[in-house]
């Protein structure tokens, strides 16, 4: 459940990257764009997500020890 | 002076690149994949830093000076969602297949996953026709960049042949230890040489909030999308950064991670050291019309040359021109490792030694092809022309199309190899036909609307995919066990 929740993050996030409204906002936020400051915030946003995602949402069944060798050599 | 730092700075790597040498096994594990031994620090450095290429630096300041602040938005923000994204579904997954089933490269994996040489031979010639543009653009960069700073006494020749001099030597000697180690040197380099660079000029244009206002008053639409950017591209550029999914350098990288939970810290960092390399960038980029307002075309991509020389000549100017050769470096050593590593598993000892080869034979061969390649490059950089670098744009373009192949080889069991066939020959043709249309207009989207062509190709050849696949009988399921092991 939580999982699947973290994963809905994601296209939310995509569709936040489209900042339709401030495109042509031109207001000043400690002297950098609004545009700018928006998508900074977004990497931060993304940073979160990622965190969530790798604390909540691991995928542990994709661990492979060193006890199990390959099983095949590669031809 | 700066002659003086880049020799300093040259040695350096070298020297990074010797002593990784220390911990060399020498079996071909370990020279192509460090024996799957590197930890969370060195992967971060290595997946950020062969990303990073000269163009975040230098082209994404000039991309800024024409179209303004939303470039960030355009390639870097979005690349900070996508970008970890793809390493947490795919490059956990690939490098779980490749650590249970010993693969050393992509084409290796794709073959057995659909059980089909003409699958893996297919892969094999488009992978390497889109990567050489991408090697010329590095090995033309460096030369070019070099010749700028220190304003032509070392001429661009010169400057590609020490990039590959340097790079053929660490690359050669220590694999892809020697390469990772080198790559967490050098992109701490340009991250650290970027922050410093834009500390200082935008310190002698009387702070950030000056500067900014200077070219808001004057320039008011820099600070906006506006006309700039059009929706639609923002919107369907997100498929670029998807490109990292079908690397062979990016794909070689993961490979090389001790366990699946060293990738771990590297996704939670990757968008933050996205923003702290372009936002400098692409600030720097805008503030440049206050001394240069009238760059025209590709020569703004030297604004950041040019202010470096006005405010901060000498060490500076010598500091950044390592940092450059450092973004360059960073990103042809893996790509030449990569080609390297390919001729020598997926040709030499697939149809050669039919998968016999001993492990000094597999260095042998690996160090050989590092060098013929290099040599090469360097030979067809000297005679192709400076237009080139608009091949950039359609190399990533034709990665990111082949995306629905690794989807589908991951997460779709049903999957067959006609699809696979279908799905690359698919972005093969629409890759053409759009390079064709778009490769001589500037900022080319499909009917002008700002769609990329990169959207529609992708689109194309996931309805191949999944068309063909379901139209051929499903694959034996002996074959397909292997790759879906049953979560425990």
């Amino acid at each position: 459940m939580t999982r699947k929740l973290i994963y809905a993050l994601l296209p939310v996030l995509y569709l936040l990257h489209n900042d339709l409204w401030l495109w042509n906002d031109a207001t000043l936020i400690a002297g950098l764009p609004v545009g700018l400051v928006y998508h900074i915030g977004f990497c931060f946003a993304a940073s979160l997500t990622l965190y969530l995602l790798v604390t909540r949402a691991w995928p542990t069944h994709l661990e492979v020890l060193d006890a199990d060798t390959p099983e095949t050599e590669p031809s | 002076m700066i002659l003086g730092i880049i020799a300093v700075y040259l040695a350096m790597v070298l020297f990074v690149g010797f002593a990784s040498h220390r911990l060399f096994r020498g079996t071909g594990e370990d020279y192509f994949v460090a024996s799957r031994s590197i930890g969370p620090f060195l992967l971060l450095m290595s997946l950020f830093g062969t990303n990073m290429t000269a163009f975040a630096i230098l082209g994404a300041s000039g991309e800024a000076y024409h179209a303004g602040i939303g470039v960030f938005a355009l390639m870097a923000s979005i690349s900070a969602l996508v970008i970890p994204s793809v390493f947490f579904f795919i490059g956990t997954r690939v490098w779980s297949l490749g650590k249970r089933h010993g693969f050393i490269t992509q084409v290796q994996y794709f073959r057995q996953r659909w059980d089909s040489d003409a699958v893996g031979a297919v892969l094999f010639v488009v992978l390497i026709a889109l990567l050489i543009p991408y090697l010329l653009i590095g090995v033309m960069a460096g030369g070019l960049t070099l010749s700028q700073i220190t304003k032509g006494q070392v001429p661009e020749w010169t400057g590609g042949l020490l990039v590959c001099v340097v790079v053929m030597t660490y690359v050669c000697y220590g694999g892809l230890r020697g390469t990772a180690w080198v790559n967490a040197f050098q992109t701490m380099v340009f991250t650290i040489l970027g922050g410093v660079a834009f500390w200082v000029i935008i310190g002698q244009l009387g702070g950030l909030e000056t500067a900014i206002a200077t070219v808001g008053a004057s320039h008011p639409e820099l600070l906006i999308r506006g006309e700039n950017i059009k929706p639609l591209k923002l919107l369907t550029y997100t498929c670029i950064p998807l490109s990292v999914g079908m690397f062979p350098h990016m794909f070689m990288h993961w490979l090389t991670a001790q366990r699946a939970e060293t990738f771990r810290v590297p996704l939670i960092l990757y968008p933050l050291c996205i923003a702290a390399v372009w936002v400098p960038s692409v600030i720097l980029g805008v503030v440049g019309h206050i001394d240069f307002p009238n760059l025209a075309g590709p020569a703004a991509n030297s604004v950041l040359v040019r202010m470096i020389d006005l405010h901060a000549p000498e060490v500076l100017a010598g500091l950044l021109a390592a940092g450059v050769f450092a973004a360059v470096m960073s990103s042809l050593d893996s790509q030449v490792l990569s080609v390297g590593t390919m001729f020598t598993q997926d040709v030499v000892r697939h149809y050669g030694f039919h998968g016999r080869m001993s492990e000094r034979q597999q260095v042998f061969w690996g160090r050989a092809f590092v060098a013929l390649i290099l040599t090469i490059t360097y030979i067809i950089a000297q005679v192709s022309q400076r237009s080139i670098f608009q091949l950039g744009v359609w190399s990533f373009t034709g990665f990111a199309s082949l995306f629905p192949i690794v989807v589908a080889a991951l997460f779709w069991r049903r999957s067959t190899k006609y699809g696979a066939l279908a799905s690359i020959g698919t972005v093969v043709v629409l890759w053409t036909y759009f390079l064709t249309r778009g490769w001589q207009v500037r900022g080319y989207t499909v009917g002008g609307e700002g769609i990329m062509p990169v959207a529609v190709i992708i689109l194309a050849a996931a309805a191949s995919m999944i068309v063909v696949s379901l139209a051929t009988s499903p694959p034996s399921p002996g074959v397909v066990d292997r790759f879906f092991p049953a979560r425990k």
